[in-house]
């Protein structure tokens, strides 16, 4: 099915996306629902995207649902390994 | 017949007066011959629905597919588009029911028209093809595998897609069904109640279910494809066209 399911974040950062241009990137949309070329019935998406530069200012990427669980893991911990000093943040 | 045919990309009037995207498929010859609107899938204004377009040409008709996607991200990439939709919070209905409209009256225009068009959508188009066929003057629906005809969306849909019970009753053509038996939405028992619904208001349908098939069976280039399905899942929609469209 279309789950139509969307969560979407303000995200600051950038990306390397079409062209391989680096462009400074803004919002987050994640979503379970059917790949565009995944080998995947449904997979986990995340665009990153500056919707003010375009619809193609997205760099995509769709993941089994495992492999979004050991991205999700890998970001904790990845970020747990930093000082708190560096990443500022509470947590 | 021949099947020879042209395709071409074409700017059509659909909801609030805006002019859209379309492709368009139409068989050589001079007709008369009923014509198709084809609802792409949430994915996108893609490939792969163009060749469903292209076939219902070669099948005989002349096919339209809108750019539901058009006012969200002109001329972008399908995947892009499609992205860019879904964040905005994807196409209202009544927004869908125009731009088929739209098409609807495109087909009716042309010189090779019979007066007849019928409607099929795929996934989240199935939805909307019933949903067309319950405001439109058509002349046959074709829902593949369409979700949340009749259930109840989960809480916190940021999509404001409802079911089409409340709209049922006023079906205006013939509707075929064509579902997997393997899919979770709509399931088997949503299928069952959708059946029922229809059977209590008397509206004309007929629904085939396939084993070994979940959802988007139809879908060439995805893992879904069941090529025994989509083969006579195609076979009945040319039989169901032809009943309702032909002559």
């Amino acid at each position: 099915m279309c789950t139509y399911a969307t969560v979407k974040t303000a995200l600051e950062g950038s990306a390397k996306g079409p062209d391989s241009s680096w462009f400074h990137v803004t919002d987050g949309t994640v979503y379970f629902d059917h790949p565009v070329h995944a080998m995947a019935d449904h997979t986990l998406n995340i665009d990153f995207s500056a919707p003010a530069k375009g619809p193609g200012a997205r760099v995509a990427v769709e993941l089994t649902a495992a492999s979004a669980r050991e991205l999700v893991t890998a970001i904790e911990a990845a970020l747990a390994s930093a000082p708190r000093e560096m990443t500022g943040l509470v947590v | 017949m021949s099947d020879s045919l042209t395709a071409d990309t074409i700017q059509i009037t659909g909801h609030g007066g805006d002019l859209i995207e379309a492709y368009v498929a139409q068989p050589a010859g001079d007709g008369p011959r009923g014509g198709v609107v084809v609802i792409h899938h949430m994915p996108g204004y893609d490939r792969a629905t163009k060749e469903i377009t292209r076939r219902f040409a070669e099948l005989g008709y002349d096919a339209i597919c809108p750019n539901l996607y058009w006012r969200d991200a002109p001329g972008a990439a399908p995947d892009d588009a499609a992205a860019t939709a879904r964040a905005q919070g994807g196409v209202p209905d009544d927004r869908l029911i125009a731009d088929v409209g739209g098409s609807a009256d495109w087909l009716r225009a042309q010189a090779t028209s019979n007066g007849r068009v019928g409607v099929i959508g795929y996934c989240s188009g199935g939805r909307q093809s019933v949903l067309a066929a319950c405001n439109l003057p058509l002349d046959a629906a074709v829902d593949c595998y369409g979700a949340f005809v009749v259930g109840t969306p989960p809480d916190g849909f940021p999509l404001q897609v409802t079911n089409l019970v409340d709209q049922l009753p006023n079906l205006r053509c013939p509707l075929l069904g064509l579902f997997g038996n393997e899919d979770q939405y709509p399931s088997p028992e949503q299928v069952d109640e959708l059946d029922q619904i229809l059977n209590d208001l008397g509206k004309p349908h007929e629904f085939h279910r396939y084993d070994d098939a979940g959802h988007a069976f139809f879908s060439v280039d995805r893992p879904a494809y069941r090529v025994a399905a989509a083969n006579e899942g195609w076979e009945q929609i040319a039989a169901f066209y032809q009943t309702n469209l032909g002559g």
